[in-house]
C-alpha cells in the first residue's frame, strides 16, 4: 500500500476514457462498479464538454456480485452498440472490474458485433492514466491502421511531385493540459511551412480517420507520454519518421520548425525569420533583470518539465534548483535534463516526497501541477502550473497554448505573475515594518487582504521552519544554536530567500564546528556561499 | 434494464402508490464522496480511504479544486503485491496509519473508509480499526465504514460514517428525555435550530455528527432523535439499537416541512400547541413572505429530478406544495419506505416516482418530456444544457444550507436561479 494524499495520475482506464472522449464515433464499454461514473465529470465539468463522454459503464453493485456480472457486461455492450451505433468499440475493466475477472475482451468478441471491438487490458494496480491513454491509442492504431500496412520489406513510395507534404499530429486527448490550443498553434505553424495535416489523433479523429494514418509522410508527436508507442509502431510498420522535439519554448519551437522542415523537405528559413515570440524581448527588457537567478523548482510530466527547465534557465534566466517527474516511464529524459542543470532528478509519484524535496530546496518559485499548488500554499512559495494534473481554471476560455511562439508568450506571463514585482521586492528588503507591505505578505498585485503566512508557520515566535525543514535540519545533525540577535538579523533577509539563508548558515556552522550562530556566523556563511 | 411498476403500501395511509423500479447504468457517486463535506463538519477527523487509485482520483477530482495546506483525507492505494497476498494487508495498513499519524499529530478521529476493491477482496477494516485503536489509544480513536460504490450511493456514505460513530457515543445517564438531531447540516442552520428548540423549551439538544470528536453526543433509552436528512437508514437503526426512539416527521425543508419536523419534537416533549404557534409563527410568516418572490418564478414550471442523494422526494414535496411546481418524474437512488412515509403522504398522489436508474432510458423520458428544469448530477448537467434544457445540479443541495425556516427561500432560489439565468443571457 502507498499512502497517497494526492495522486498525480488517475487510474489507467481514465487514460482510455481520455482517448475515447477525444475521438468521435468510438464507444467505450467499461466494466466498473456503481460510482465510477464520477469520471464523466472530469470531462463535463473540469473540461466543460457539452456532451456525455462516449462511455457505458456496467455499474455493478454488491447484489450483482452474487449473480452473473458477465451477463451484465454483455447486456451493457449490446445496448451501447444499438443506442450509439459507433464505428468501433473498446472494452475493458476498471480496477474493481478487473478483480472479478469477467474478461470483457473475450465476452465482447463472442458477441459478434459488426464493428471492430478492441479489448484494452489495463493493469490498474500497476499502471496509471498516461500509460492507459498510450496503450489505448496504440491498440486502436494497430487495430485500425494495421490492415492497410504495406507488405514487410517494402519502401515508402515517394511523394508525388508538386504534392504538399502531409503529417499526422499525434498525442492530443480530451483532458490534456492545453491540448486544444497547442493543436491550433502547431497546425497553424505547419500551415505556414506548407505542410498539411492528414489526421490529428486521438483528439478530433474517428476510427475511420485512424485507418488513414499511413497516408501521411511523417508524424508530429506532441505528447510523447501518449503517442510515442503508437508513433514507434507507425515508424516500424509504415516507415513514417516522427519528430522528437517538443515545441514548448522559443528555442525548442525554432528547433521543431527545423526538424519538421527537414522531414517534409521544405525550407524553414522564411518561417524562422518572420515569426518569433515576445518572450525574447520581454526577457531582455530591464524590468526582467530581477528575475536573474531566481531559484525555481520544476515538477510535472516529463515532457513539460524538460521544456520548462530549458525555458526557465535559458530564456528567462532563472536558476533551476531541482527538476522531477511523476512519469516513471520517462525517467531517463529527466535524468538527462538534470545533468544540464547539475541537480538531483526526482522521479516519484509520491506527493509527500515531492513536498519534502521542495521544503528542503527552498525555491523562490515552483513550476508544477495542481498538486504543487497545495505544497506551495503550505510552504508559502509562489507557484505556477505547467503540467497536468490540473483543475478547472487551467481549461481556460481564452487562447492559451503552451506550444509554439504564442505558447511562449503565455508562459512568460504565467510564470512571472506569481512573483513579487521588482520595486516591491526592493522596498521590502529595505523597510521591514511597514503596516501594509509586510514581511511575507502576498505580493500586492495578487489581491487583497490575504496573508501569505503559510499554515505551518503559524507558530508565533518562530516564523521560519516548516515541519519538513525542521526534520531536514535534524537529519543533517546540526547542533548549532541560533543566538537571539542572529535570529533577529535573519529575519531582515527577504522572506522568499530566508529559508535558504537559514539552511546555508546552519550548514556552514556545522561544517566549521560553530556551536552558537551569531550575526558574524550569518555573514560569514553569506560570504562563503556567495560565489 | 428491468423495469417493474410495483404497488407499495405506504403505511399508515392506505394509498397505493406505483413506484417504478429501474436497474441499468447508474450515473451516481459512490459513498466515498461523503468525505468531501464530512471532513469539514468534523474538524479533527481524518478520512483514510483504503482502495485503488480510482478512489484517490475521485476524491481529489471532487475536492482538489480547493488548495489545501493540510488535507484531511487521503488514500492508502492498494498495489499489485497487496492483491497477490505478498504483503500482509494488515501490516501494511498499520504502517500507513502510523506514517499518517506521525505526520498529523492533530488528528483525533481517524476513519478507515472501505472501497469497492477493499470490499471485493474482503479486507476486514473493522478489525483493523479495533486493533489500531488499541495501539493509538487514548489519543486517537479509529473507526471504519464502507463508502464503496457497490454498497453505497453518494449520501449513504454519511449514513455509513455516522452509523460507525453510534456505538462510540457515550451512554446518556439522564432520566428525562433528550433530543438528538441526526444528519450533517450547515453550522448556521444548527444554530438556528438550537435557538428554536430553546424557545420551545425542548432540551437538552445534541447533534450528530458533532463539530468536534471531543464533544460526541450521548445516547440512551431516553433519547428521542429527529432525522434531519432522509438518507440515514443505518444510523437510525444503530441509534434504535442503543435504545433511542425515532420521532416520525417529514424533513425540515421548506416552511411546511420545518414546521412539521419541529412539531414532531414539540409533541414528543409535550410542548403546548399555543406556545408552539407563538414561537414558530414569526419565522413561518417571514419565510412565507420570502418565498413569495420565487413562487411567481417557479409556479407551474415542470421539473424532472434524476436520482442522486435521496433528498429528491422531500425536495419534490417542497417544490410542488409550496412553490406550485409540476413534478414530471422524481428519481431517487433508494427509497426508505418508513423514513419517507410522512413525505410520501404529502406528495401529490399521481407523482411518478422512480427508484434506481437506467440512465439512458431515463434520459429518453426526460428528453421526451422537455421539462422546464432538470435536477441532475454534473455528469449530465452540461450535456443537457447543451441540448437546450435548463438544469440545476443536484450536488449543490448537499453543500448548501437548505434546512429550516430561514433557508426556505434560499432553497427556492437554488431552483429559480438557473431559470433566471437562462432568461437573462442574450448570447
Amino acid at each position: 500500500m502507498q499512502l497517497t494524499v494526492w495522486t498525480y495520475e488517475g487510474p489507467p482506464h481514465v487514460g482510455a476514457m481520455r482517448v475515447a472522449t477525444g475521438m468521435e464515433g468510438l464507444h467505450y464499454v467499461l466494466h466498473a462498479p456503481q460510482g465510477d461514473t464520477y469520471a464523466d465529470l472530469l470531462f463535463t465539468m473540469i473540461e466543460r464538454r457539452d456532451r456525455r463522454p462516449p462511455v457505458t459503464y456496467t455499474t455493478f453493485a454488491a447484489r450483482d456480485l452474487g449473480g452473473d456480472t458477465a451477463e451484465l457486461f454483455k447486456t451493457a455492450a449490446q445496448n451501447a452498440y444499438e443506442r450509439f451505433r459507433p464505428q468501433a468499440m473498446i472494452v475493458g475493466a476498471s480496477c474493481t472490474g478487473s478483480l472479478i475477472q469477467d474478461d470483457p475482451g473475450g465476452l465482447a468478441k463472442g458477441m459478434g458485433l459488426p464493428i471492430p471491438v478492441i479489448a484494452i487490458d489495463l493493469p490498474a494496480y500497476q499502471r496509471k492514466e498516461n500509460w492507459g491513454a498510450a496503450e489505448t491509442f496504440y491498440q486502436l492504431v494497430r487495430a485500425l491502421a494495421g490492415p492497410s500496412a504495406p507488405p514487410p520489406g517494402s519502401k515508402r513510395p515517394e511523394r508525388a511531385p508538386g504534392a504538399r507534404p502531409k503529417c499526422n499530429i499525434l498525442g492530443p486527448t480530451a483532458l490534456g493540459f492545453r491540448h486544444r490550443d497547442d493543436v491550433i498553434e502547431i497546425t497553424a505553424l505547419l500551415g505556414k511551412l506548407g505542410i498539411d495535416v492528414n489526421v490529428t489523433a486521438p483528439m478530433g479523429s474517428t476510427p475511420a480517420d485512424l485507418t488513414r494514418l499511413g497516408e501521411a509522410d511523417f508524424n508530429v508527436v506532441l505528447y510523447p507520454e501518449i503517442a510515442s508507442q503508437a508513433a514507434s509502431w507507425l515508424h516500424r510498420i509504415f516507415h513514417q519518421p516522427f519528430t522528437k522535439t517538443i515545441p514548448i519554448g522559443v528555442s525548442a519551437t525554432r528547433e521543431f520548425i527545423e526538424e519538421v522542415a527537414a522531414l517534409a523537405g521544405v525550407d524553414a528559413a522564411p518561417v524562422l525569420k518572420a515569426n518569433s515570440s515576445r518572450l525574447t524581448w520581454f526577457s531582455h527588457s530591464v524590468d526582467s533583470t530581477y528575475l536573474t537567478g531566481k531559484r525555481v523548482f520544476i515538477f510535472g510530466d516529463a515532457t513539460h518539465v524538460v521544456a520548462a527547465a530549458r525555458i526557465a534557465s535559458d530564456e528567462i534566466g532563472f536558476k533551476v534548483v531541482g527538476i522531477g517527474t511523476y512519469s516513471r516511464e520517462f525517467g531517463r529524459e529527466i535524468r538527462e535534463a538534470a545533468k544540464l542543470y547539475d541537480v538531483e532528478p526526482l522521479i516519484t509519484d509520491d506527493y509527500l516526497e515531492v513536498e519534502a524535496h521542495i521544503a528542503e530546496l527552498h525555491p523562490e518559485l515552483v513550476l508544477g501541477t495542481q498538486m504543487e499548488r497545495h505544497i506551495s500554499k503550505r510552504l508559502g512559495v509562489p507557484c505556477a502550473v505547467i503540467s497536468a494534473p490540473v483543475h478547472i481554471q487551467d481549461y481556460p476560455a481564452r487562447y492559451a497554448p503552451q506550444m509554439g511562439f504564442e505558447g511562449a508568450n503565455v508562459i512568460f506571463d504565467t510564470w512571472v505573475h506569481p512573483l513579487m514585482m521588482g520595486l516591491e521586492e526592493h522596498l521590502l528588503a529595505m523597510f521591514k515594518d511597514d503596516f501594509e507591505f509586510k514581511d511575507g505578505a502576498v505580493p500586492s498585485h495578487l489581491g487583497v487582504g490575504h496573508s501569505a503566512t503559510p499554515a505551518v508557520q503559524a507558530a508565533p515566535a518562530e516564523p521560519e521552519p516548516s515541519a519538513a525543514e525542521t526534520s531536514t535540519a535534524a537529519a543533517s545533525e546540526t547542533n548549532a544554536v541560533w543566538a537571539a540577535d542572529a535570529e533577529k538579523e535573519l529575519r531582515k533577509i527577504p522572506f522568499f530567500v530566508r529559508g535558504k539563508a537559514r539552511r546555508n548558515t546552519e550548514r556552514f556552522a556545522n561544517e566549521n564546528g560553530v556551536a552558537t550562530i551569531t550575526v558574524e556566523t550569518l555573514y560569514d556563511a553569506k560570504a562563503h556561499f556567495s560565489r | 434494464m428491468t423495469v417493474d411498476i410495483q404497488g407499495c403500501d405506504v403505511a399508515p395511509s392506505n394509498v397505493t402508490r406505483p413506484i417504478r423500479r429501474e436497474s441499468g447504468q447508474r450515473e451516481v457517486f459512490c459513498g466515498l464522496t461523503g468525505i468531501v463535506w464530512l471532513h469539514r463538519k468534523i474538524q479533527d477527523a481524518f478520512f483514510l480511504v483504503v482502495g485503488s487509485r480510482t478512489c484517490a482520483h475521485l476524491i481529489q477530482s471532487a475536492a482538489g479544486v480547493m488548495i489545501f495546506a493540510e488535507p484531511r483525507f487521503a488514500t492508502a492505494i492498494m498495489e499489485e503485491k497487496d492483491l497477490a497476498g505478498l504483503t500482509d494487508a494488515n501490516t501494511e495498513l498499520d504502517r500507513i496509519v502510523t506514517q499518517l499519524l506521525t505526520r498529523r499529530p492533530d488528528i483525533k478521529l481517524l476513519f478507515l473508509v472501505g472501497s469497492c476493491p477493499s470490499e471485493v477482496i474482503k479486507l476486514d477494516l473493522s478489525r483493523a480499526a479495533l486493533r489500531l485503536s488499541q495501539s493509538f489509544a487514548p489519543g486517537v480513536r479509529i473507526l471504519s465504514y464502507s463508502g464503496s460504490g457497490i454498497e453505497t450511493t453518494f449520501t449513504q456514505g454519511e449514513d455509513a460514517c455516522l452509523a460507525s460513530l453510534v456505538p462510540e457515543l457515550p451512554a446518556d445517564p439522564r432520566k428525562e428525555a433528550s433530543l438528538l438531531v441526526v444528519g450533517s447540516m450547515a453550522d448556521v442552520v444548527e444554530d438556528q435550530f438550537v435557538r428554536m428548540f430553546e424557545a420551545l423549551g425542548i432540551g437538552p439538544v445534541q447533534f450528530l455528527p458533532p463539530r468536534n470528536s471531543a464533544t460526541l453526543p450521548s445516547v440512551g433509552p431516553n433519547t428521542k432523535f429527529l432525522l434531519a436528512q432522509p438518507f440515514l437508514a443505518d444510523t437510525a437503526r444503530e441509534l434504535e439499537n442503543r435504545g433511542a426512539t425515532r420521532l416520525v416527521a417529514p424533513f425540515p425543508l421548506g416552511v411546511e416541512g420545518t414546521t412539521a419536523w419541529l412539531r414532531s419534537a414539540a409533541n414528543a416533549f409535550g410542548i403546548d400547541a399555543v406556545l408552539f404557534d407563538k414561537v414558530t409563527q414569526p419565522a413561518r410568516a417571514r419565510a412565507e413572505r420570502a418565498l413569495d418572490n420565487y413562487r411567481k418564478e417557479l409556479s407551474g414550471r415542470r421539473i424532472f429530478l434524476f436520482p442522486d442523494s435521496q433528498l429528491e422526494i422531500p425536495l419534490a414535496r417542497f417544490l410542488s406544495r409550496e412553490l406550485g411546481m409540476q413534478l414530471i418524474e422524481v428519481g431517487t437512488p433508494y427509497l426508505h419506505r418508513e423514513h419517507l412515509a410522512e413525505e410520501l403522504k404529502l406528495l401529490p398522489p399521481d407523482t411518478p416516482i422512480t427508484e434506481g436508474q437506467d440512465v439512458d432510458l431515463q434520459l429518453d423520458r426526460c428528453r421526451l418530456a422537455r421539462p422546464d428544469l432538470v435536477v441532475c448530477g454534473l455528469g449530465l448537467a452540461n450535456p443537457l444544457e447543451a441540448e437546450g434544457m435548463t438544469t440545476k445540479w443536484a450536488i449543490e443541495l448537499v453543500f448548501t444550507p437548505i434546512q429550516g425556516y430561514e433557508q426556505a427561500s434560499d432553497l427556492a432560489e437554488l431552483f429559480a436561479r438557473p431559470l433566471v439565468r437562462r432568461a437573462k443571457l442574450v448570447a
